[in-house]
């Protein structure tokens, strides 16, 4: 019995020599190994048995050598396995409900709070999409493999295939409802359907095509998703399940189960389809993993579990591979349903917890590792010895564990493994590098940070690369594609950037033949992506270069989708090139202008957008160029209704602008009619468009003021100035502005005139709304036309809305502050009523009415100025110093903000409460920590001490000098700064010894930004009274023999010549010999802080004739330049710089000569580095100091033109 | 850590002129730069344009030319490895 089993493993472990000898020789034969292989072969142990005493292998002959993981499908009974199970439509919701199930209840908070950093999880439906674009095709390797007519082929063939499934699908439906007519429908959220188009309100998405119909997400959270979801839906699919509209949950492209054609021996990376599959099922899986039943066991738990003789532990089969992708796991272990075996309590003890590694082998400790990065980077913890492997294996991994690096590491890992990845990239090569990353971009839980990360990877190895990324155009297009449609910003910046550098190192020929399969592509989002894709591609390479492929594609007559493309190319190069398309607008205008007549609404609805951003672009010139589709737009707006009519008429509103005076009123008197006929259209779209073209016509000089008076006004008020408007902001704006327009063509005053009564509405935001109106109309064409009537009216109704404003809005307040500025004069008689309102308000309880209220007395200070006021607005000052004592800061704040501006209008001199007693009452404020309030005072100490120190007794000024040390640390820099000018205008007032005593003090703390301030401080001061009365104290004070006092003597001396710039050139002889005693101090902080002396002293005293004592100084700092510490390098570097500007670079480049071929590389490095910033700065000066060099045999190195004479 | 920590953007600046060089820079490769400099500068200022082509007795057009022509290989083919340095 024990010889048996002992015979048995001894054959087994023959059998695997064997096999891990022939995975060798193919290793070696092959050159590239698949990556399985490579990690089966070393996993073996070469011992040597006796065969001749334990006998041959035969008797095995005919057995399977190894239990095949990779599994045929059909030997997993997934279906006919449990007698009781779901019903079909929760089975059917189970592998619909894809994203909204994930299963991290820390996710979950965080999404109730807003929060969602994965990518993938917030995007629309339509962005999507792009999980179902395939990443590497056939191109195994990147090499070329897949030729253009191939890529060709494919794609049309998909797309016959989704043509195909639509119609299939269509005629299911058809079926399904004639069978459904009886009864009624069950799968109510299955067969919802969605209109991408309308369903987030705020993107606009209306000019897209229309999408089919699809299959609503259903993302809810229920008990079933605990099961693991149904994969053996996917089996039975066609093998190849092209994109159709059906693919909103995974696309299991069915190589993942091997159904397949398997993958290319070569091809490193899994396919992108597939990796989303696997990835979507992780999600499904872990609920597996996590039962209790199918834990991972630990060998402590097995040795527990099982008795210690009898049993051997014996080494796993040859060629086990350990099943990584989560997808398989699922297949491999098919966990009960749940509720089939009925209800148990789950174990909590056995479950260990499932271990993440911390630590990757090679790298170090990370700050996380996620489950999903296990899918790529779990190749890295396989723990094989890299000697064993090839070249190429070895390579990937390298920049596998450098990715890693980028994407979990700390931000100095991260850094460093970014400049070696960039750095390395050609050696590298693109296949390694691209294989690698690309996967990774496409990962469902893709983090922004990340992304953004390893985008920056992909741009600094295409710019080392340089054409050999040629191979790899559509794949990074495909990655970089979505981010062109983004929600943020800086990503849809960062994605035009990568694919116009693409352009530019692959050449405008290879981005053509990627692009062109794609241009007619039966998806829209495949269109769309593209489109834009063409327009960076254009920006990057010039209009020109792309307008002829343009041309064709937009003429195409095979199908309307490459034109819907080609049209949308122009329209997002107007949007991205801006004016620079004015030289090519007639070619592009021409390309298009047969869409407004096509037969296809997508066409002609692309077309009339691109016209519209075209002229947009062009405004104000270019005309000429739109004559050819001026007569067929102005037919068009007669024919089209609804979605088609707004994209025409948001055409003819930009081009109507650069028309001249006469033809602008003609067509604007054609276009009025329809526009005034959409004003009661209830579509939000139209409404918007409806009013900015509105506002384009009446802006154009010719529309006479009397017909938009006539004919636009009445009905425009009637349509647009209801309560109903003000709901939605967009709508509220457009209203706002187009009226603001209308007000500029008609006079403001008939306007006004008009909405003036609704300030009274019942409606606050609908006042507020009115309120913008009339404070914009006010502001831009003063009150001069308001006269009698209208003019009490408008007061009374501002008095109005700011007695019953709510919340926080400054709108109100603004349009207060306008109106009465600009009545002027005219607002005395109003002003006895305002005051008498104001000071009741601020007495009131509320802290909000009396902000506002302090608030308003800053605006109207200068009109009761002009109003001749005083003694009103001394009132207004003497109770708002009474408030002084307020205790809610925001308030106080305002409050001071009021003084401020009265202080300002009425003077020193004049000023009510008088100076001397104010600032006293201020001084204590000062110690205020509150933004507003520090900010305020400040302000107004510093406009005090500036304009009025005489009303002041020195010893007050110096009490506040010691309350403005403390402003010195305030966060904001706005506050910062303003104390540090006051200390500057305290000792212009009482001269500069005592507050330099102060300071010079201050130097002395321990606390570190309070030093900083104070040198600041001193700067200034030594700046507002002349160096000269600093400068003595301040390096005498450099004999302290102390550490900080001495560094920040050297600091303030650094800022000092900083803001005295050329007034340094008298101090520089003065200075010098203290300076040389720092740099040649022990002390590094001395040294840096002289080299920035250096550096602003250098700078200031370019040109004035001061190069010996700079050049003497340049002498001492440049053994320097060997300095590690950040810090000082930079310094050091940074003086020297200035020190070229001063001396000219010929000097630097005598220095530099010394060590560029020096035979350390430590030495090398540096110098180059001078030289490399030498060089930037000023090249063409260089030209004169190059060394002369002899020619050698082979070359000539003289530059003989020197030597002309004439 | 990186000894230029605070200047490693300097580094993506240089990489973007090619005139630059670094720690592994061979003298022709160096000289090569210069020359195209210089040529760069004379081709670009007419007055030593001007200069030049007076002083070869040739028009000012051929002189350009020739020093466009020239900053293909101003100092001749490169050194092999051994004795680059």
């Amino acid at each position: 019995m024990d010889d048996d089993i002992k015979a048995q493993l001894e054959a087994e472990r023959r059998s695997r020599k064997e096999l891990a000898e022939a995975a060798a020789a193919a290793r070696q034969g092959s050159g590239t190994a698949a990556p399985s292989a490579g990690s089966a072969g070393t996993a073996l142990n070469e011992v040597k048995y006796d065969t001749d005493l334990y006998g041959s292998s035969d008797k095995y002959a005919g057995y399977d050598m190894s239990i095949d993981v990779g599994g045929d499908d059909d030997h997993i009974p997934q279906k006919d396995r449990f007698s009781i199970t779901a019903p079909r439509e929760l089975i059917e919701e189970l592998q619909h409900a894809g994203e909204g199930a994930d299963e991290d209840p820390l996710k979950e908070i965080q999404r109730m709070r807003g929060i969602n950093r994965v990518i993938a999880e917030r995007e629309s439906d339509y962005q999507k999409r792009r999980h179902a674009r395939q990443l590497s095709g056939d191109a195994a390797e990147g090499a070329a493999g897949t030729s253009y007519a191939t890529a060709m082929r494919k794609v049309q063939l998909e797309n016959e295939q989704a043509e195909l499934v639509a119609k299939i699908k269509k005629a299911q439906e058809q079926a399904a409802e004639q069978a459904d007519e009886a009864q009624p429908r069950r799968r109510w959220d299955v067969e919802t359907p969605v209109h991408p188009a309308s369903a987030p309100a705020k993107r606009n998405r209306w000019d897209q095509t229309p999408a089919d119909i699809r299959p609503a997400e259903t993302p809810r959270r229920s008990r079933w998703d605990e099961t693991p979801r149904d994969a053996g839906g996917a089996l039975g699919e066609t093998p190849r399940r092209a994109r159709s509209r059906w693919d909103e949950t995974p696309v299991m492209a069915g190589s993942a189960f091997g159904a397949t054609p398997a993958r290319p021996g070569g091809m490193a990376t899994p396919s992108a389809s597939e990796i989303a599959a696997s990835a979507k099922l992780g999600g499904a899986a872990q609920p597996v993993v996590a039962d209790a039943r199918n834990a991972y066991q630990t060998d402590e738990g097995l040795d527990a579990l099982l008795p210690a003789e009898g049993y051997e532990i014996v080494e796993p089969p040859a060629s086990y591979v350990p099943i990584r992708t989560p997808a398989r796991k699922l297949m491999a272990t098919p966990a009960p349903m749940q509720g089939s075996e009925g209800f148990h309590i789950p174990e909590e003890s056995r479950r260990p917890d499932i271990e993440l590694p911390k630590e990757v082998p090679g790298i170090g400790p990370l700050p996380f590792f996620k489950q999903e990065d296990m899918q790529f980077f779990g190749r890295l913890l396989d723990g094989q010895n890299e000697d064993d492997l090839a070249a190429d294996e070895r390579r990937e991994r390298q920049v596998l564990r450098l990715l890693l690096k980028i994407k979990n590491g700390a931000q100095p890992m991260r850094k460093a493994a970014m400049r070696q990845i960039s750095e390395r990239a050609r050696e590298f090569g693109a296949a390694a590098i691209f294989n690698q990353v690309l996967p990774l971009l496409m990962a469902p839980s893709l983090e922004d940070q990340e992304r953004h990360l390893l985008v920056k990877v992909i741009d600094r190895a295409m710019l080392r690369l340089g054409d050999l990324v040629q191979p790899f155009v559509h794949k990074i297009l495909v990655v970089i594609e979505p981010m062109l449609i983004d929600e943020d910003r800086y990503a849809r910046a960062e994605g035009c950037e990568i694919i116009s550098n693409l352009s530019k190192a692959a050449g405008l020929p290879a981005m053509i033949s990627t692009m062109r399969p794609d241009i007619d592509h039966a998806d829209d989002y495949v269109r769309n992506t593209t489109a834009r894709a063409l327009s960076v591609v254009a920006s990057a390479l010039g209009v020109p270069a792309l307008l002829p492929f343009l041309k064709a594609v937009c003429r195409s007559k095979k199908s309307w989708q490459a034109r819907q493309t080609g049209i949308r190319t122009v329209r997002q190069i107007a949007i991205l090139v801006k004016s620079g398309i004015l030289p090519h607008l007639r070619g592009l205008v021409d390309c298009i202008g047969h869409g407004l007549e096509d037969e296809n609404q997508a066409v002609r609805l692309a077309t009339a957008l691109a016209l519209a951003a075209l002229a947009e672009a062009a405004a104000p010139y270019g005309i000429e160029s739109f004559d050819t589709v001026i007569k067929p737009l102005w037919v068009g707006i007669r024919k089209h209704r609804g979605k088609g009519l707004a994209a025409f008429l948001k055409a003819i509103g930009f081009i109507i602008p650069l028309m001249d005076v006469e033809y602008a009123n003609s067509y604007t008197r054609e276009v009025m009619v329809i526009l005034i006929r959409e004003f009661q259209s209830p579509d939000e779209h139209m409404k918007n468009i409806v009013l900015q073209v509105v506002k384009q016509c009446v802006a154009s000089p010719g529309v006479p003021a009397q017909y938009v008076k006539d004919e636009v006004l009445p009905e425009f008020f009637r349509n647009f100035w209801v309560r109903r408007m003000a709901l939605e902001r967009r709508q509220y704006y457009q209203v706002v502005e187009t009226t603001v327009e209308l007000a500029a063509k008609v006079g403001g005053a008939e306007v006004i005139g008009r909405i003036v009564l609704h300030l009274k509405d019942e409606s606050p935001v609908y006042r507020n709304m009115v309120m913008e109106a009339i404070s914009r109309i006010t502001k831009s064409l003063g009150a001069l036309d308001i006269e009698g009537r209208l003019e009490e009216l408008l007061i009374d109704g501002v008095l109005y809305a700011f007695q019953e404003q709510a919340g926080e809005g400054k709108t109100v307040l603004d349009g207060f502050g306008v109106v009465v500025d600009g009545l002027g004069v005219r607002a005395k008689p109003y002003l006895q009523q305002i005051t008498s309102a104001l000071l009741w308000r601020l007495n009131n309880q509320n802290p909000q009415i009396r902000q506002q209220a302090a608030d308003l007395v800053a605006r109207i200070a200068p009109v009761m100025k002009t109003c001749g006021e005083d003694e009103l607005m001394g009132r207004v000052s003497i109770m708002l110093y009474e408030y002084l004592g307020e205790e809610y800061p925001e308030v106080l704040g305002s409050i001071l903000g009021g003084l401020r501006s009265i202080v300002n209008v009425i003077g020193m001199a004049d000023m009510q409460p008088p100076i001397g007693d104010l600032l006293p009452r201020l001084t204590p404020i000062l110690k205020n920590r509150h933004e507003k309030v520090q900010e305020n005072c400040i302000d107004l100490v510093g406009r005090i001490a500036d304009r009025g120190a005489e009303y002041v007794s020195a010893r007050e000024w110096m009490r506040s000098c010691f309350s403005l040390l403390d402003l010195l640390r305030a966060n904001k820099m706005s506050i910062r700064r303003a104390a540090v000018n006051t200390f500057g205008y305290i000792a212009k007032a009482i001269g500069p010894q005592d507050v330099l005593a102060t300071l010079l003090n201050n130097l002395k703390v321990q606390e570190r930004q309070n030093r900083v301030c104070t040198t600041v401080a001193i700067a200034i001061v030594a700046e507002t009274c002349a160096p000269f009365t600093v400068l003595p104290a301040l390096m005498n004070e450099y004999r302290v023999p102390e550490l900080n006092v001495q560094n920040g003597v050297l600091k303030s001396l650094s800022f000092l010549f900083e803001y005295i710039g050329d007034m340094g050139r008298d101090y520089v002889n003065a200075v010098t010999p203290l300076l040389e005693d720092a740099l040649v101090d022990r002390d590094l902080v001395h040294r840096q802080q002289a080299a920035s002396v250096i550096k602003h002293m250098a700078l200031g005293v370019a040109g004035l004739n001061n190069e010996e004592p700079v050049l003497h100084l340049l002498n001492y700092l440049w053994p320097n330049i060997f300095e590690t510490s950040p810090h000082s390098i930079c310094a050091v570097l940074e003086a020297i710089e200035s020190c070229r500007v001063c001396l000219g670079p010929g000097r630097i480049m005598q220095y530099a000569l010394q060590g560029l071929f020096h035979p350390a590389r430590k030495v090398r490095e540096v110098y180059w580095r001078i030289y490399n910033m030498m060089y930037l700065g000023s090249q063409p000066a260089l030209v004169a100091f190059y060394p002369r060099i002899e020619d050698t045999a082979a070359n000539t190195y003289r530059r003989y033109e020197l030597d002309y004479i004439l | 850590m990186d000894k230029f920590g605070m200047h490693n953007q300097t580094e993506n600046l240089f990489a973007k002129h090619p005139g630059t060089g670094h720690a592994d820079t061979t003298r022709h490769q160096w000289l090569t730069n210069q020359h195209r400099d210089t040529l760069a500068h004379y081709v670009a200022d007419d007055s030593m344009a001007l200069f030049i082509a007076m002083v070869e007795g040739e028009s000012v057009a051929r002189t350009r030319s020739d020093m466009l022509q020239r900053m293909r290989q101003p100092c001749g083919p490169a050194p092999p490895a051994a004795t680059g340095t």
